[in-house]
């Protein structure tokens, strides 16, 4: 692991409408694998993947330095961030209900490059049977395999990942997570995830946020083994996976779809 | 929540930034009183003969000056009851000068059309166009941002065409209504009174100024700039945003109304033009153009965007334009095509209008000392 | 009979002009949120562009094959001015909605100042071809020829939209763009070049409207944009803003309402009728007929 890391956030502080969400984020994500990024609701994970992608929103403020190998990235646009190799997949989805599944797919082709349909077809054959169907009127899991889908399209040299499994029926959760580790073979990915089953699967590298800043940092595994540092950090009981706080009202959201 | 953003909010000099302040020295000690001298200015102007050539046709103290810069005055009132929605609550209505036409035509139907006393009359269109707000106020209100903006413009569309089309022949439709003056008191007929309707004038000014600063230091004003800076936080506090906002937008219409009043006096008579949005939009021009959300701002946009409207046309017309080339001049006597584009580069540059001048004036002479005083 | 067709032809007519100005302002509002009180602007730009071509472009007239040169100008000049607008004045504020309709404000009075003082302030009598001051029958009802070609113009302007958004790659990128703007440009499109591309598809379609509307009227005068564009506005509100089926459906219930009431009822009560359909859909349904989704 002494290669370099393919993103370092240094001391990265947001606020937004006045608040500070993070103050003085540093961490790094290594070249391969997963790195999780935990923390209790509202601690800023979203915030800091949105600020590596220069999503902040309009009025925020976003100071420190987050790099991709040698490129500086604040203060560039968000789609050229992307078109150089940054893939996002956001939280609850964002995948266009009103589009069907193959405009969805379509929109995330980039010029110059020969988008691998084959590769992403062979991972979700769902996504090529549902070509014409509306995306708003796929289930939760269908949507998610969307979204990752979309970002496969293209090679990127890093994927932020946020909260995957969020809603999901346990089932679909397993898949999601074979996907994400098959996923992450060929290219690093920062996740961002609740489910610590999914964790212990995925992880090898793991940044716990607390109070807008980095609490700890190390093998992931090691942070699920310590069950008093776990409970301290994330305020969970144990690692069994089962807990998810946003469960029910995500799983309310994914009937009415 | 009532963490006021903009430093010049009903500021005593202890709210600007304390690095500006030190040295301030006389500027500083004299700024609470520069209002009182403003107002010592407007009192003692009447009496002045002071021809100022250039800036006003006549002396000072002649009947067309006089008229103006009560139609002036008007305004400054006109734009900070404006402000109260846009600049402080953050309400962007498009349908401000429905009210101001209500107390117009209201007015002037009931004295001319219904032969009432003025004082009578003036009591009920007050009313009457409070009670207007209100309701209309309930309805726009159950949308908010852009929603709400073009709900407004909608209604005060009626307005205009309820008053275009002379509906029971009451308005006048496009000639407009003059007013009857056989039924006013002497003192406000005649060119000769102009004065007192400067009085009157300046009087509004005073009690529209008075209104919303009393208002937005109480603890309605508070909450309305936290709904105009984060809405959901009232929200979360248990305040029920819906509630103040139709206070806010009730007031400002009931403010708007009687600046009718005066208006109708003023010029006396109705005439459809004022039922436009494009009144509305000089509203919050005149707002933007002297700072929203600041205590003088407003009335000060609104007092120079009207004086502007009517001189750019002698502007306009002088010698100067039109020595200029035909594709300068011709826009250049077009009051409104300046005043956008004032409007439009203060937009960009000046994004808190002239209220916001002089904090970067203070910043610049505060920033041109340092030096010297370091070294 | 007669009357009800009649009614309902130039009803329609009516409804063809406030769509042809209400579907570029609801795909600029649903994609880059910006209420363009400017929109009147271009159409008066293209009223007046296309009477100053009829008189002064070589080739192009008052009637037949030079008519349609000088309406094809008018349509350039308004799409022109729409395009430069959007990258001069509205793209450096870019997502700062509060400025961005400050500036269309500060531009539809400077604008429509602007025409004024070229053109002066009094309607001009506006060129244009025979056939469009006769009557066709239909049905047995005499209807305006200008009042058909503007219906006819509209459909097709309809069609095209919709086609350009449901076929080409740009019209992906809009519809999406419409939906969650943020995403698209998480997926690594310059959404910022599609607010230009609507900017200056709204700015083509109001130019038409200014051009055939002027035709209909038989004259162009500087405020003309103005309180057309106040019903495109409540068009676009009742026909849910971003989507374009939704402004057509929205634009023929306005006209129709509209027309009809004002010949039954006292005149100008039509107009009155609209803005109350406009309350009622809003308090029924806050994000109007269509929802913030460009159908195509």
């Amino acid at each position: 692991m002494t290669t370099e890391p393919v993103l370092s956030v240094e001391d990265l502080s947001v606020r937004i409408a006045g608040l500070h969400i993070l103050q003085g984020v540093s961490f790094t994500v290594a070249p391969t694998g997963v790195t999780v990024l935990l923390g209790r609701n509202g601690v800023g994970k979203t915030t800091t993947l949105r600020a590596v992608l220069g999503l902040t929103p309009t009025g925020g403020e976003v100071r420190g330095s987050i790099r991709m190998g040698a490129q500086t990235l604040l203060a560039r646009p968000t789609h050229r961030l992307v078109r150089d190799g940054l893939g996002y997949v956001p939280e609850d989805r964002c995948v266009f209900a009103g589009l069907t599944v193959a405009e969805n797919l379509r929109l995330a082709e980039r010029r110059g490059t020969t988008p691998a349909y084959d590769k992403v077809f062979a991972l979700f054959p769902e996504l090529d049977r549902r070509g014409r169907q509306r995306a708003g009127s796929l289930s939760g899991g269908q949507q998610q395999m969307l979204a990752i889908g979309r970002v496969l399209l293209n090679d990127n040299r890093l994927l932020l990942v946020d909260e995957p499994t969020k809603g999901l029926a346990p089932k679909v959760v397993t898949e999601v997570a074979e996907v994400l580790e098959r996923v992450a073979e060929s290219v690093p990915v920062l996740l961002v995830e609740q489910n610590l089953a999914v964790v212990r699967r995925l992880a090898r590298d793991a940044v716990v946020l607390a109070a807008g800043r980095v609490a700890w940092t190390g093998d992931a595994r090691e942070l699920l083994l310590e069950t008093a540092l776990t409970r301290s950090l994330l305020g969970v009981g144990s690692a069994d996976g089962h807990h998810h706080e946003a469960a029910p009202a995500a799983a309310a959201r994914e009937d009415g779809h | 929540m009532t963490e006021v953003k903009s430093p010049e909010v009903p500021a005593p000099p202890a709210a600007v930034p304390s690095e500006l302040t030190p040295t301030g020295g006389r500027w500083g000690r004299l700024r609470p009183f520069l209002p009182l001298v403003a107002l010592a200015v407007a009192l003692i102007l009447p009496y002045s003969t002071l021809e100022l050539h250039g800036i006003f046709e006549g002396p000072l103290n002649s009947p067309g000056t006089l008229q103006l810069l009560a139609v002036c005055l008007v305004f400054g009132g006109l734009a900070a009851g404006y402000d109260l929605l846009f600049g402080r609550t953050g309400m962007l209505s498009f349908g401000h000068a429905l009210y101001f036409a209500a107390g117009v035509y209201g007015t002037d139907i009931l004295v001319t059309k219904a032969g009432l006393p003025l004082w009578q009359a003036a009591i009920l269109t007050i009313t009457g166009g409070t009670i207007l707000a209100a309701l209309l106020g309930a309805i726009a209100l159950r949308t908010v941002g852009i929603a709400f903006a073009m709900v407004t413009l909608a209604f005060a569309q009626v307005g205009a065409i309820l008053v275009a089309r002379d509906f029971g022949g009451l308005t006048g439709g496009e000639e407009g209504l003059p007013l009857d003056v056989s039924g006013l008191p002497q003192g406000l007929v005649g060119v000769s009174n102009t004065v007192n309707l400067y009085w009157l004038a300046l009087a509004y000014l005073v009690v529209v100024v008075l209104v919303v600063h009393r208002v937005s230091g109480s603890p309605t004003g508070r909450v309305l700039a936290g709904l105009r800076d984060d809405e959901r936080r009232i929200g979360v506090l248990g305040l029920d945003p819906y509630r103040f906002k139709l206070v806010a937008f009730t007031l400002a219409g009931g403010l708007a109304a009687g600046g009718g009043v005066v208006y109708t006096l003023i010029v006396g008579g109705a005439s459809p033009h004022i039922t436009s949005s494009e009144l509305t939009l000089s509203l919050l021009v005149m707002v933007v153009l002297g700072g929203p959300g600041t205590r003088w701002g407003p009335v000060l946009g609104g007092i120079l965007y009207m004086y502007l409207d009517h001189r750019l046309v002698a502007f306009g017309t002088s010698d100067a334009v039109d020595a200029l080339p035909a594709f300068l001049s011709r826009p250049l006597s077009q009051p409104l095509f300046v005043l956008g584009t004032v409007f439009i580069l203060a937009v960009y540059f000046f994004p808190g209008g002239l209220a916001s001048l002089a904090p970067r004036l203070a910043l610049l002479r505060h920033s041109l000392r340092t030096p010297r005083r370091n070294g | 009979m007669d009357t009800v067709i009649l009614l309902t032809l130039t009803g329609l007519g009516l409804s063809a002009l406030y769509f042809l100005v209400a579907s570029g302002l609801s795909l600029v509002f649903g994609l880059a949120d910006v209420l363009n009180f400017a929109h009147g602007l271009f159409l008066g730009v293209g009223a007046y562009a296309t009477w100053w071509a009829a008189g002064n472009l070589p080739g192009a007239g008052g009637d037949g094959f030079g008519f349609v040169l000088a309406v094809a100008f008018g349509v350039l000049a308004g799409t022109l001015v729409a395009i430069l607008v959007e990258l001069v004045l509205i793209r450096p504020l870019y997502s700062r909605t509060i400025e961005q309709v400050l500036v269309t404000v500060g531009l539809s009075l400077a604008g429509v100042a602007l025409l004024q003082a070229t053109w002066g302030a009094d309607p001009r009598t506006f060129p244009r071809p025979d056939w469009t001051r006769e009557v066709t029958s239909v049905l047995g009802a005499n209807v305006p020829n200008g009042g058909l070609l503007l219906i006819i113009a509209a459909v097709v302007v309809l069609a095209a939209i919709l086609s350009f958004l449901r076929w080409t790659r740009y019209g992906l990128v809009i519809r999406a763009g419409v939906e969650n703007r943020e995403m698209v440009t998480a997926l690594g499109i310059d959404v910022r070049k599609a607010f230009t591309l609507v900017f200056a598809i709204g700015g083509a379609a109001a130019a038409l409207a200014g051009a055939l509307g002027s035709v209909y009227f038989g004259t162009v005068s500087p405020g003309q944009g103005g309180s057309l564009l106040i019903f495109a506005f409540i068009v676009v509100v009742i026909g849910g803003m971003g989507s374009v089926v939704g402004s057509a459906y929205a634009a023929v219930a306005v006209g129709l309402l509209q027309q009809f009431v004002n010949y039954y009822g006292t005149s100008g009560l039509g107009d009155i009728c609209v803005v109350g359909l406009l309350a009622v859909v809003l308090l029924l349904r806050p994000q109007g007929i269509a929802g913030k989704v460009a159908t195509a």
